[in-house]
């Protein structure tokens, strides 16, 4: 399944390094980063694939936000499908 | 790889502008439950009902994880129930109400409708039956809701059930009166009611329907009202087409929704209501999007237009982005659900008579309005009436939930909390329609050309 993380926080060295390792950990493919940082906020989009991972879809939110507690980041997991419906004819 | 600037802008509307599907309704039919006793008619209901409607709730809150989109309802419609009773000897109906409201806490919902009578043309014994049991059963239940439908565009309005009815509404007041007039907060008298409405409290599951279907209504008023912010001061045809593009897209969002929750429950789809429901959250209300296009306040000269081309464009907008749009689809002005609207009321810029012509160019009528404790029976029927002629003359849902605030006055309000929000208490007017009521009969059918 295809799936969208969104990653938010103050700016600071090593985030990307940082959320990536967690997907790995759990088998997740990084198929497209989008990332920005305005004001010393930094803001990333992820495009990834959870087919391998073994948690199911409300283990994986809930991992997320935990690691990212630990990291000072939000960060947030959605399916692909609504941000396609609502922005995609 | 879908755009940054879009996703992000999803978030901010889930996130800041009260984005959410408002509700997902199972309809359920129930004419397979007849049974001419009572009691097993009712244990009948309890089991279809706790059957069909098990993986409900823990489906709607799955796909609401998967999809981070807040589904605020979880609800039931079934068939009404004057059909379903039909068989059945008994006089009061309120163990079938019992039964509804157990079967709605057994599944987890927050609402089930379908107490209801379609009389527009007349009663059988069972409709009499059933609206006669409408205060003791709202009185005795805590998620049940009823609705009567009085009038069609085909049938005309049957007055003997508008005077019925605001007895009925009087005595519902009056039993339910230390809750604040709960019970008439869950009960719509109706003209030309739809079959498929996932919204309450006037949902039920009409006779032309399936076995079990999957409705969904979707909301999204803050939305609207943070789009048209960007567009200040812009001719009219700038505000509609913001409207219907932010129609289409919270549609879309309703659409998936349905559809998954259909795939998944093994139910067929239904329709996506694309009605604009507010909430009395601050930043969720319909009076405020009216307000933004220059009314100073909601309900000054200028507010049935701005509501027309809110309701059109959100219509427009929402048609393209669903495969089946049905249910009330328009902009709903509940006046204690409504931030805005409340404050209107509390101010005196909005009137009862203002609603009412507002309910000429929307869905769905003077809802949720709380009126002195003392208004007479036939003046709360005189309301409905003129309701019912609205609808029935121009061919469209139109509706009565009205609230006799027992006790109070003009300057006090009800509360009745969470999504029911707060009635400020609106004048009425004083003079009688008792000799109007008590006319009885039926008023003619509406001829369906000549328009003018």
């Amino acid at each position: 399944m295809r799936a969208i993380v969104t990653v938010t926080g103050k700016d600071r060295k090593g985030i990307i390094a940082d959320v990536c390792r967690v997907l790995a950990d759990k088998d997740i493919n990084v198929l497209d980063i989008s990332q920005t940082v305005m004001q010393d906020f930094f803001t990333m989009i992820m495009l990834i694939d959870t087919e391998d991972c073994a948690l199911s879809f409300a283990e994986l939110g809930a991992h997320l936000t935990e690691k990212g507690k630990a990291l000072g980041l939000e960060i947030r997991i959605q399916r692909e499908d609504i941000f396609n419906a609502m922005h995609k004819i | 790889m879908l755009n940054h600037a879009d996703i992000l802008s999803t978030l901010d509307m889930i996130d800041h502008q009260h984005l959410d599907i408002r509700t997902v309704t199972m309809g359920i039919s129930l004419l397979d439950c007849a049974d001419s006793d009572i009691d097993r008619c009712a244990e009948k209901i309890y089991t279809k009902i706790t059957t069909k409607a098990a993986k409900l709730v823990e489906t709607a809150e799955a796909i609401e994880t998967e999809f981070g989109i807040p589904i605020v309802n979880k609800r039931i419609s079934v068939t009404p129930i004057s059909l379903v009773a039909a068989a059945c000897a008994a006089v009061d109906y309120t163990p079938i109400a019992k039964a509804l409201d157990r079967a709605a806490k057994t599944c987890g919902v927050n609402f089930i409708g379908g107490f209801s009578a379609l009389v527009q043309k007349g009663f059988t014994e069972s409709d009499r039956k059933l609206i006669k049991s409408i205060p003791a059963a709202l009185a005795t239940t805590d998620f049940l809701c009823s609705s009567v439908n009085v009038a069609s565009t085909k049938a005309g309005i049957n007055m003997d059930a508008v005077k019925l009815m605001g007895q009925i509404i009087r005595e519902t007041a009056e039993i339910t009166k230390d809750n604040d007039g709960m019970g008439c907060a869950k009960l719509v008298v109706f003209a030309n009611a739809v079959e498929d409405n996932p919204f309450m409290a006037g949902a039920f599951h009409g006779v032309g329907e399936p076995e079990c279907v999957i409705n969904v209504g979707v909301s999204g008023p803050g939305v609207v009202y943070h789009a048209l912010q960007d567009c200040k001061g812009a001719p009219f045809d700038v505000v509609a087409a913001t409207i219907k593009k932010t129609a289409f897209k919270i549609t879309r969002m309703g659409q998936l929704v349905a559809q998954e929750a259909s795939k998944r429950l093994g139910v067929p789809f239904g329709i996506v209501d694309l009605s604009l429901a507010p909430t009395p959250a601050k930043g969720d209300s319909v009076a405020r999007i009216l307000e933004e296009m220059g009314l100073e306040v909601c309900g000054t000269h200028g507010t049935t237009a701005a509501l027309a081309l809110l309701n059109d464009a959100v219509k427009k907008g929402g048609v393209m982005a669903s495969n089946h749009v049905g249910g009330l689809s328009g902009a709903f002005i509940p006046v204690s659900e409504d931030e805005g609207m409340i404050e209107a009321a509390k101010s005196g810029a909005l009137h009862l008579d203002k609603l009412e012509a507002m309910t000429c160019v929307c869905s769905v009528g003077l809802d949720m309005i709380a009126v002195p404790g003392d208004t007479p029976a036939e003046t709360l029927s005189a309301i409905i009436a003129d309701e019912a002629a609205i609808g029935m003359i121009n061919q469209k849902t139109t509706a009565v939930r009205i609230i006799p605030a027992i006790g109070k006055k003009i300057g006090d309000s009800l509360e009745f909390g969470g999504l029911l929000g707060s009635a400020p208490i609106m004048p009425v007017h004083r003079f009688s329609s008792k000799a109007f009521i008590d006319r009885g009969g039926r008023i003619p059918a509406p001829l369906n050309s000549l328009k003018n």
